[in-house]
């Protein structure tokens, strides 16, 4: 079709046409491209300077592509067989003759000769656009500015903080500029604290009290070095009146300082307290309600976490994994699920982590602590042997190396409300919490379940003899602790390790849980997990150190103890022992 | 809980043998069955093992038929021994289960590497290169520090280690057992305690700032007194010595033992461990009895660990962390709890299935022993010790049919 002259002609004409088109929008609101055009073909450094100027603000990202290309001379000069001047970019491999294809800056498009052709052309046989220092400092202030105007918000926070920071007193009108055109309430502040920051460094008083004011309402902690060092200059000069308005942006800082370290703290205590909670909920049941030491406890999270794991892989895209000793080859076909129907794969974990769970409980009482409950010390060394093949077991399934679980991405992200931090999963895992307790009170005290396990607990030998079939009542409780602890398990692959012994790490705070709250009381629980949790929190706060937090804490909780043998909420009784 | 003690005294007390004969019918799992009806044949037993280990075998190394690996294995192995005694007197005969034993034992063992970690310093890599004038530990130089702690400077002196091997975890025990004992703290919440307890103290030893040489410990020794550790010609002639010393320290705290047991005192531990209450009735101070025990067990543990860390040429707060306390427990378990002979034969026998498991089967090794926990637990509470008795009861079931009240099969226990 090419061939053809008539077609030929046509394509040329469409192609005027178009040319014509685009001039004509050009001339009315001028494209990035068009200016940098112009700049190339200005007569004198000085327009050319000038021209790119004119740039300043615009967010285009074209402007640092080609800026770039200027500056590592890959922009020429390309004259046309009818005179005409036509700034090209050369891109692409060279061929043999050493050509590249040549694109026209103006447009974008590829350079065609008047037959409609594309161009190859060789960098030796042009003429590289010129540049100076002084042109290649303004393409920089221009490309510095380019972030400002960028779509994505963090871009344009970060370019704002960045010129904020530089106090430069240049960058001001640009600045202001952005103001009236952003809409992001964000961006709108970090603007507002730039040009503060950029009056604060202003000669003049005035201007620096007018900042001064505006820094003091936004009491951002990132502008405290900035004030102080302005304060230092203000008291050397002897100017009271700033010196007075910086230590009230000073004081207004340090005190948001103080909130939101103190809001931190409660709120990354009560996270750390329902970790623990979820943790001990479960053994509160086991331990607290049936009496039964489960140092195994632990390996009922490692369990939930590892069902959080097998569940994500079937999700994805399947995994293989051998039994140890019988060599028994397993495959979990994936569903190769992506995007949000992958992301639920956290969802449906938690039923999973607490069926696995408990049928391991299950499976565990039924074999050895129903032998135990009337030696409560050999069942705590019969579940801590149980513990070490359990251990040695996942290490052999899945290997001693931690695995790896993927946050799903609504629990990956966090608030920011007043400068404080709040993680999604943290949050969820304080909503869950709760859930998880209000979900465990009502069983034990509105379904006919919980009637028996309390009955059963408070007299084993009076509700057998009342037709209670006590054996599957133990069997049920066990389950329902040790499907807690799953469920803990399927949380903390969203906040620490998931590795075969990972259970280690909670059982001893766990047992310390259920022992400050007053064993066989869930309220109790509650009330200590969450004291211990901001006990700890605090503790690091203060001391900056979290080891030697928690040893306080658990000399406190000896201590404690001292006061209240029993605990905090005990159930009391008349019988000894 | 004073008041108690002042008003309800009974006087006269009741006779110690009614209200063992009282509790004895109530001792849930029947610990202290020995192989031996006698506990005097069972002590002479003991006694001329250790005498008979402790001579032939470094005579055997010394005709060059023993490996010095095997001497110092041994060592180590008569140490755990005297970790598994700290055990049973606290569990076997008092009915306290401390998850704390290992704590004890590495206490005593620091106290006495840092003596020898003193001897070291002016020999490490850094006062080689002239870097560390002080003659400080190579930890302490690498960390930054100039001049020893004032705390370790005492620690120069023999005599006072070996006094602190004692001093530290006896005092420990002290503070941490009055507490624990005054607000009657007992059962399960004891071993929890304990176990917090030992988990603090690894969390504070893991730390470089404790001093104590973070998670890498002390290792490295090279001499104890003026004796080579590490010489080839004289270090084998230490080891020797140290496990002689071993074999001495655990003949002593045997008969100790084998000395309270036929006390009075012993007696009244027993009647503690099988029914506290009834003895806390009969006015005796129940607290002040356990406390004594629980000091006396740290020091034990703690003789064992100062023996065990020269021999082991190594130290470090893993030898403290929860798991390694509840080990001394399946040794006893093992072995017999309640018994003189037990926890020897546990400790010694369950090491020696560690040695031989852990190059044999690797991967098993902690399934091993996790399994032997269960079984100990759920089939032989009384451990290796009650296997012949159990024998002859079953024998003598089988031959009269006449039932044998001592001898509580695993399922009649069940609720």
């Amino acid at each position: 079709m090419a061939r053809n002259p008539f077609f030929r002609l046509l394509g040329c004409g469409i192609a005027a046409f178009l040319g014509i088109l685009a001039g004509a929008t050009a001339s009315a609101a001028e494209s990035p491209r068009a200016i940098i055009v112009r700049a190339i073909l200005a007569p004198t450094p000085a327009q050319k300077r000038e021209i790119i100027g004119s740039l300043a603000g615009q967010g285009d990202e074209v402007i640092r592509d080609l800026f770039t290309n200027w500056r590592q001379d890959n922009l020429f000069i390309y004259t046309a067989p009818d005179g005409i001047k036509i700034p090209v970019e050369l891109t692409g491999d060279k061929d043999a003759q050493g050509t590249q294809a040549a694109v026209r800056v103006d447009s974008g498009a590829p350079l065609t000769d008047s037959a409609g052709h594309s161009l190859r052309l060789a960098s030796s046989s042009l003429v590289a656009v010129e540049h100076d220092a002084a042109l290649r400092r303004s393409m920089k202030a221009v490309v510095d500015l380019l972030d400002l105007g960028s779509p994505i918000l963090a871009k344009r926070l970060r370019a704002i903080q960045t010129l904020g920071g530089s106090q430069n007193p240049d960058k001001l009108p640009v600045l202001l500029s952005r103001l009236q055109g952003e809409t992001d309430g964000k961006a709108r502040l970090a603007l507002h604290q730039a040009v503060a920051l950029i009056q604060l460094a202003d000669p003049n008083d005035e201007v620096k009290l007018k900042g001064l004011e505006t820094l003091r309402e936004l009491h951002s902690s990132a502008t405290f070095d900035l004030i102080t060092a302005a304060r230092a200059k203000a008291a050397t000069a002897s100017k009271s009146a700033v010196v007075a308005a910086a230590d009230a942006a000073l004081a207004a800082i340090e005190r948001h300082r103080s909130f939101v370290n103190f809001a931190g703290t409660l709120f990354r205590g009560i996270s750390a307290g329902s970790i623990l909670l979820v943790v001990a909920l479960g053994l509160a049941i086991t331990f607290g309600l049936m009496g039964v030491i489960n140092m195994a406890h632990g390996e009922m999270i490692t369990v939930g976490a590892y069902a959080t794991y097998i569940t994500q892989n079937v999700f994805g895209d399947g995994m293989n994994f051998t039994l140890p000793f019988v060599k028994f080859a397993i495959h979990l076909p994936g569903m190769h699920l992506t995007g949000w129907e992958y992301q639920c794969y956290f969802l449906a974990s938690i039923p999973a982590g607490f069926i696995s769970a408990a049928l391991v409980g299950i499976a565990l009482e039924r074999s050895i602590i129903r032998f135990l409950y009337r030696r409560p010390l050999e069942s705590l060394l019969a579940t801590w042997g149980v513990s070490l093949i359990l251990q040695q077991l996942f290490k052999l399934t899945f290997g001693s190396n931690n695995v790896n679980v993927d946050s799903p991405v609504y629990l990956s992200s966090n608030w920011t409300i007043f400068d404080v931090t709040l993680d999604w999963n943290r949050v969820f895992v304080v909503g869950f919490a709760a859930m998880i307790v209000l979900g465990v009170w009502l069983v034990l005290t509105r379904t006919p379940l919980g009637l028996l396990i309390r009955c059963v607990m408070q007299n084993r030998t009076m509700a057998s003899c009342m037709g209670v079939r006590t054996e599957r009542v133990n069997m049920l409780t066990f389950g329902l602790g040790s499907g807690l602890a799953g469920l803990a398990g399927v949380f903390v692959t969203q906040l620490g390790t998931v590795g075969p012994s990972m259970g280690q790490e909670y059982i001893v705070d766990s047992f310390m849980t259920v022992v400050v709250g007053g064993v066989g009381s869930i309220f109790g629980t509650v009330v200590s997990a969450v004291g211990i949790g901001l006990a700890d929190q605090s503790l690091q706060q203060i001391l900056l150190n979290p080891v030697l937090g928690k040893i306080l804490v658990l000399a406190a909780i000896i201590l404690f103890l001292q006061w209240r043998p029993t605990g905090l909420f005990a159930a009391r009784s008349r019988s000894l022992d | 809980m004073a008041t108690h003690r002042a008003v309800c005294r009974p006087q006269p007390k009741p006779r110690l043998t009614s209200i063992l004969r009282l509790t004895h019918r109530m001792s849930p799992a029947v610990p202290g069955q020995s192989l031996f009806r006698s506990r005097h044949f069972e002590f002479t037993v003991v006694a001329l093992f250790l005498v008979v280990l402790g001579g032939v075998l470094p005579v055997l190394n010394v005709q060059g038929l023993l490996s010095d690996y095997t001497i110092t294995l041994w060592g180590k192995y008569l140490c755990y021994a005297l970790l598994a005694i700290s055990v049973d007197l606290l569990w076997g005969y008092t009915g306290l289960l401390s998850l704390g034993q290992a704590l004890f034992f590495s206490l005593g063992g620091y106290m006495f590497g840092m003596y020898l970690m003193l001897l070291i310093g002016p020999l490490g890599s850094y006062a080689k290169a002239g870097q560390n004038p002080a003659g400080l530990p190579d930890f302490m130089v690498f960390l930054g520090h100039t001049f020893l702690p004032p705390f370790w400077r005492p620690f120069h002196s023999f005599g006072f280690a070996v006094l602190m091997v004692f001093a530290v975890p006896g005092l420990l025990a002290l503070i941490f057992g009055f507490l624990a004992f005054r607000s009657r703290i007992k059962g399960v919440y004891f071993s929890i305690l304990t176990q917090a307890l030992t988990y603090g103290a690894a969390l504070l030893f893991f730390r470089n700032d404790t001093t104590m040489g973070g998670n890498n410990g002390f290792t490295d020794f090279k001499f104890i007194l003026s004796y080579s550790l590490v010489d080839k010609v004289t270090g084998p002639a230490t080891m020797r010595g140290l496990f002689v010393a071993s074999a001495a320290a655990l003949l002593l705290v045997s008969l100790g033992c084998y000395w309270v047991n036929g006390t009075k005192f012993g007696l009244v531990r027993k009647a503690i461990r099988d029914s506290e209450n009834r003895v806390l009735f009969s006015g005796y101070a129940t607290a002040d009895y356990k406390l004594f025990v629980f000091v006396a067990a740290a020091m034990i543990a703690g003789v064992g660990g100062a023996l065990f860390v020269p021999q082991a040429g190594i130290i470090n707060p893993d030898q403290m962390t929860p798991e390694k306390s509840i080990e001394p427990v399946v040794w006893v378990a093992v072995g017999g709890r309640g018994t003189l002979i037990g926890p020897i034969i546990g400790a010694i026998g369950v090491n020696a299935l560690r040695s031989w498991a852990t190059h044999a089967y690797p991967d098993s090794w902690l399934i091993i022993l996790g399994g032997l926990f269960i079984v100990v637990v759920l089939f032989l509470p009384g451990g290796i010790v009650s296997i012949p008795g159990r024998l002859a009861a079953l024998r003598r079931k089988t031959g009269a049919a006449e039932p044998e009240p001592e001898t509580v099969a695993p399922a009649a226990i069940k609720s």
